[in-house]
């Protein structure tokens, strides 16, 4: 390999020198040999060898931008759900929600990669020679006011009552537009909602049956759901705003305008709920800055924090090789 | 409306036949069997997460081609998710380097989606054989998916002692592609592969 690092150890312990070639050093080969890894060290095109041809009819720069807003939610909510590791109140549910949270990552990873695919432009520069693939990039080196993801992906974590709820919340509405997605005229995307749908069904079923347990567990748990509705309530009605790019793609065939579905989830959350024995909650929504809300980039603080988090180490080595 | 090429399933990866060997230039001979043996190379990959199976077993290795003069591989992911991907492609490659077959290329297809079903019969024998319980069949959605509040239910018997007795203990499990249940006879506990 002609990449292979060399790293050196000088001292031992007692600070006596020692040689050391490549293959005396224990950390040398967990760098140079994938095996050594669960699942490589490698970056993976998600979308190698996958026509990314633009169809007729659609701006690219529209594509790219309605595959950003889909892709933000996906990620931004994932990470959310994946700070849940090693949180849960058993084991079975901390699985379940680092099992949710890798489904979103790997359709945010499709969509952000579509995204870059059909607009380059979008994707932030980096150092000439920087291995960082494109989904990467938009992932890693934007500031919080390019992201597009709908407010409710971002929403800090509260109890577990607040996490099911939100998960019902994100996937009763995913699903629906997800399920007219299947029929994007972009192969692509429609690719990526078929799966999705699949992976979602089983995130909506889990969070349905939480919700249930919990609202007819003890007042406790009732309570605490209660409260966790209430509070996400406020962010429901902007899942179903229609942004202009989104009511361009949606003429355009390759797209779904949020306000379809807004009867669909409505039904399926009242389902929920009325099974439940809850009510829905009644709060107004949470109003934009001017107009402009989380498809505009405008954001609450709580991405701003999520973002340095979750992006301090990629930008401190925007040449590292992982 | 969905107007994405499909890809050749794996188990009729496209190839001579006998019949027309016997009527093709020497060079397609050499191909035909140049094809034949990327074609074992790429079927002896195991699964990363679970080496049981085969890539052909679990349904992802979608075809095995030879495009001017290079050996063509396409997979696809259980799961958006899948984190093995990578480590699949990696895997092919290498063993079709073994086999003589220099700088590979791995192509990802996502359509069809993949789904349980394509997990062969002889890959359902070894799943059980290690003690993982095979998926039913996958769900068929024809209209909106529905609602399911009520634990999923199965037809599943315990692996270790076969009883039928058995309990869902999580619709998520060690990999995205596996429920965990547990046998209330013997109490083993065992992972079930889902249908998607």
């Amino acid at each position: 390999m002609t990449n292979e690092p060399s790293i050196h150890v000088d001292h031992d312990e007692a600070g006596a020198n020692i040689e050391h070639g490549d293959h005396e050093n224990a950390y040398s080969g967990l760098l140079v040999n994938d095996a050594h890894w669960a699942f490589g060290t490698d970056f993976e095109d998600p979308l190698a060898g996958v026509d990314t041809t633009v169809p007729s009819g659609v701006d690219p720069k529209d594509l790219a931008a309605y595959c950003l807003m889909l892709g933000d939610d996906a990620l931004v909510f994932s990470q959310r759900t994946s700070e849940w590791c090693s949180s849960a109140p058993d084991l079975e549910e901390d699985i379940a929600l680092a099992n949710i949270a890798l489904d979103l990552l790997g359709q945010s990873r499709l969509l952000l990669a579509r995204s870059a695919a059909a607009d380059p432009s979008l994707v932030p520069q980096l150092p000439e020679g920087s291995p960082v693939p494109d989904e990467d990039r938009l992932a890693f080196f934007r500031e919080d006011l390019a992201f597009r993801n709908v407010r409710l992906a971002e929403v800090p974590n509260g109890d577990f009552a607040e996490a099911v709820a939100k998960i019902l919340i994100y996937s009763t509405w995913r699903l629906a537009i997800f399920e007219r997605l299947q029929s994007s005229r972009d192969s692509v995307l429609s690719a990526i909602a078929v799966k999705g749908v699949k992976e979602m069904s089983y995130h909506r079923d889990f969070a349905g049956r939480w919700v249930l347990t919990l609202a007819r567990g003890t007042e406790e748990s009732k309570t605490r759901l209660l409260t966790a509705l209430e509070g996400l309530w406020p962010l429901w009605d902007e899942l179903f705003e229609t942004h202009p790019v989104e009511a361009s793609v949606a003429a355009a065939g390759i797209g779904v305008d949020p306000a379809e579905v807004a009867d669909e989830a409505g039904v399926i959350l009242d389902q929920v709920l009325a099974a439940a024995g809850i009510e829905r909650p009644v709060r107004g929504a949470l109003a934009g800055v001017r107009g402009q809300k989380g498809r505009d980039g405008l954001h609450t603080e709580a991405l701003s924090k999520m973002l340095a988090d979750m992006q301090v180490v990629a930008r401190q080595y925007p040449e590292g090789q992982w | 409306m969905v107007t994405a090429t499909l890809q050749t399933p794996a188990s009729t990866v496209r190839g001579d036949n006998d019949d027309h060997r016997t009527q093709v230039p020497a060079s397609e001979n050499r191909t035909a069997e140049a094809l034949d043996r990327a074609r074992a190379a790429a079927a002896r990959v195991t699964d990363p997460e679970m080496p049981m199976l085969t890539l052909v077993d679990l349904g992802v290795l979608r075809d095995v081609a030879i495009e001017d003069g290079r050996v063509v591989t396409t997979i696809t992911p259980t799961y958006s998710g899948c984190p093995a991907m990578a480590t699949m492609r990696d895997d092919l490659q290498r063993e079709l380097q073994d086999a003589g077959f220099e700088g590979a290329e791995v192509r990802v297809s996502l359509t069809p989606a993949w789904t349980s079903d394509w997990i062969t019969e002889e890959g359902r024998k070894a799943l059980k054989g290690a003690g993982i319980s095979p998926p039913g069949q996958a769900p068929r959605h024809t209209g909106p998916v529905a609602l399911t509040l009520m634990p999923t239910k199965r037809a599943l018997s315990c692996t270790l002692c076969g009883s039928a007795n058995v309990k869902l203990s999580s619709e998520f499990g060690p990999t995205a592609c596996k429920a965990m249940y547990q046998c209330l006879d013997c109490l083993e506990p065992f992972e079930h592969v889902k249908e998607i």
